[in-house]
C-alpha cells in the first residue's frame, strides 16, 4: 500500500502540486488521470522516487521515502517496477537481454535460473518467440508486453504504468489493460497506472484519483465515476458524445 | 566596456566581477559545477564487475579499434604534408636535407598525433556519446536505468572513460603512421632520400617527448569521453536537441582539449 500525504512540488515559481494526499491499494489497479499539465507525470515521478517533494510524505507499505537512507532508497526502487509511455527499452539489447537486465543486475542467480524467470515472465505477457529480436523489430504492442515482462520480473511490491496505452489500437489498448489487471491481481502488487483512456478507466479503475491544476479533485471506484456530480470529473471523463450516452443509458437503467 | 569602466573609477572588486561575468556568465559557471558534480557520480555505487567488464570491452571495440581506421588515414596525410611542407620551405642549401625527417618526427610526436587526432576524436567518438546518450535521455531509457535502482551515470559514462584509457596506443599508432606518411611523401617525392629522413628521424631525439605526448593523450581521452556524455546526460528536449548537444559538444570538447594542451605544453616543456 502507497500512503501519500499532502504533497507539494513546484519548479522554480511554477507550483505543480499543491498537496496531494491519497493512498493506492495492494492488489487494486489505481488510476491517476487528469488533463494534461495537470500534474499526474510530476505525481508518479514523484511515487518512483525520481522527484523529491518539498513538502509531505510518501509511505511505502509503512516506509516513509524521505527518511530512508540512500541504500535503503535503492532497495526500495527495486522493490518498483516501471512502465514508461514509450516503453523505454533498451535499443542495444534483445528482447531476452532487456527482460534480464534487472535479474544480472540486481541478483546472484546463474544463467539458467535468469533463463527460466525471462522464459516464464515472457510466457505470461504471451510473447514467446521474441526472445532475440531488438525493441525496433517488433511492434508497439509488443514492446509494451516487453516492457511489462520487465517490470514484473523481478517480482516487484509495486507497478507504476505511465500511459499504458498511448499509441496502441484500441484491441490492443485492451489486452494491455488486461494484463496489468490480472498481473496485479494474480501477484498482489499496488499497480498506479497514469492515464488519459477512457476505456481503462472503466474497465480496470477500481480506485480512481482525478487531478486538477495540481489539486485531488475527486477520487473514487470506476462504478462510482457514472453517479459523481463533480462537474470538473463529468466535463473531463465524459468530453465525448459517447460517453455522455453511456453515461445517460447507465443512469436511465439505475432510475 | 573594460575603459568605460575605468573611466567610470568604480571600486576594483564590481570591475573584477564585471570582467568575470562578461568572461564566464553564470550559466557556464553553473554547467561547470554541474559537469564535476557529473565526474563525482560516475565513480559512485559502481556497477556490477561481469556486466562492467563486457561494457568496457565493447566500448574499447567501439571507441578505440572502431577509430584506428580514420586515425591512420588522417595520421599517414598529416606526416606527408609536413614532410613535403618542409621541404618545400628549405631553399637555403647550408641547411641539411636531414631536417626534413626531424621536423616530421617533432611535429608528428608533439602536437598531429597527440592534438590533431583527438580534435578529430572529439567530433568522431565525442558526438558518437553525445547522441547515444542523448537518445537513451530522450526515450526514457535512462529513467527506466534509475527507477531500477541503477547509478545510470556509472553504468554509461565509467566504462567510457576506462576504455578511452587505451586512448595512447591509438596516439602511438598515428605516430607511427604519421612518421610513414612522411618518409612516403619525403622519399618518393623526391624530396630527401631516405637515409637522410631516418637520420632526421634520430637526430636529437628526447624520450620524455613522447612522454609527454602520451600524458597529453590521457587528459584528452578523459575529456573526450566526460564532456560528451555530460552533453548527452543532461540534455532536454527531442530529437533535434540530440542534434544540438552533440554539436555543442563537440565544440566544447575541442576549445577544453586545446586550453588544456596549451596548459600541460607551460608545464611539461616549458
Amino acid at each position: 500500500m502507497i500512503e501519500v500525504n499532502d504533497i507539494h512540488k513546484s519548479f522554480g515559481e511554477n507550483k505543480i502540486l499543491k498537496g496531494v494526499s491519497t493512498s493506492f491499494e495492494k492488489g487494486k489497479t489505481n488510476l491517476i488521470i487528469g488533463q494534461s499539465g495537470s500534474g499526474k507525470t510530476v505525481f508518479l515521478k514523484c511515487l518512483l522516487g525520481l522527484f523529491e517533494p518539498e513538502n509531505g510524505s510518501i509511505c511505502y507499505d509503512g516506509r516513509t521515502y524521505s527518511s530512508l537512507s540512500g541504500n535503503e532508497k535503492r532497495n526500495l526502487r527495486q522493490e518498483m517496477g516501471m512502465v514508461f509511455q514509450g516503453s523505454a527499452l533498451f535499443d542495444s539489447m534483445t528482447v531476452e537481454g532487456n527482460v534480464m537486465f534487472p535479474l544480472e543486475m540486481f541478483t546472484k542467480q546463474s544463467q539458467s535460473e535468469m533463463q527460466d524467470r525471462v522464459n516464464i515472465v515472457l510466457k505470461r505477457v504471451n510473447l514467446i518467440d521474441a526472445h532475440n529480436k531488438y525493441p525496433s523489430e517488433i511492434s508497439g504492442g509488443m514492446q509494451k508486453r516487453v516492457a511489462i515482462a520487465r517490470a514484473i520480473v523481478m517480482n516487484p511490491k509495486y507497478l507504476f504504468c505511465d500511459e499504458p496505452n498511448s499509441g496502441l489500437d484500441p484491441k490492443t489498448a485492451i489486452l494491455i489493460d488486461n494484463l496489468i489487471q490480472e498481473i496485479t491481481e494474480e501477484y498482489d502488487i499496488t499497480t498506479v497506472i497514469n492515464t488519459h483512456d477512457m476505456n481503462s478507466v472503466m474497465e480496470i479503475g477500481k480506485k480512481i484519483v482525478f487531478l486538477k491544476n495540481g489539486f485531488k479533485e475527486w477520487e473514487g471506484t470506476n462504478k462510482e465515476i457514472f453517479k459523481t456530480d463533480n462537474a470538473a470529473v463529468t466535463d473531463f471523463v465524459y468530453s465525448s458524445e459517447l460517453f455522455k450516452k453511456v453515461r445517460q443509458m447507465y443512469l436511465e437503467e439505475r432510475n | 566596456m573594460f575603459f568605460f569602466i575605468i573611466r567610470t573609477h568604480l571600486p576594483f572588486n564590481i570591475i573584477i566581477f564585471t570582467i568575470t561575468r562578461l568572461i564566464f556568465p553564470m550559466n557556464y559557471l553553473a554547467s561547470i559545477g554541474s559537469y564535476f558534480i557529473m565526474i563525482r557520480e560516475v565513480f559512485k555505487k559502481p556497477t556490477k564487475w561481469r556486466i562492467m567488464k563486457s561494457l568496457i570491452l565493447k566500448e574499447i571495440d567501439e571507441l578505440i579499434f572502431g577509430s584506428l581506421g580514420i586515425i591512420i588515414f588522417i595520421s599517414f596525410f598529416i606526416g606527408g604534408v609536413v614532410s613535403i611542407q618542409t621541404a618545400l620551405n628549405i631553399t637555403n642549401p647550408l641547411i641539411p636535407r636531414n631536417l626534413i625527417g626531424f621536423a616530421t618526427r617533432q611535429s608528428v610526436i608533439l602536437e598531429f598525433a597527440p592534438t590533431f587526432t583527438s580534435i578529430i576524436m572529439a567530433g568522431k567518438v565525442g558526438s558518437y556519446i553525445t547522441s547515444s546518450i542523448g537518445t537513451m535521455r530522450v526515450t526514457e531509457q535512462i529513467d527506466a536505468l534509475e527507477v531500477m535502482g541503477v547509478n545510470s551515470l556509472n553504468y554509461l559514462v565509467f566504462p567510457k572513460i576506462i576504455a578511452l584509457l587505451f586512448y595512447p596506443f591509438a596516439i602511438a599508432v598515428a605516430m607511427n603512421v604519421g612518421i610513414f606518411g612522411g618518409w612516403m611523401a619525403g622519399v618518393f617525392g623526391g624530396f630527401s632520400t631516405s637515409a637522410d629522413f631516418v637520420e632526421g628521424i634520430q637526430l636529437d631525439f628526447i624520450p620524455f617527448h613522447v612522454t609527454y605526448s602520451f600524458i597529453k593523450s590521457i587528459l584528452f581521452a578523459f575529456i573526450i569521453a566526460t564532456i560528451p556524455s555530460f552533453h548527452g546526460y543532461y540534455m532536454k528536449g527531442g530529437a533535434l536537441e540530440v542534434g544540438k548537444a552533440s554539436t555543442t559538444a563537440f565544440v566544447w570538447t575541442s576549445v577544453v582539449i586545446i586550453i588544456v594542451n596549451y596548459i600541460l605544453t607551460q608545464l611539461l616543456l616549458g
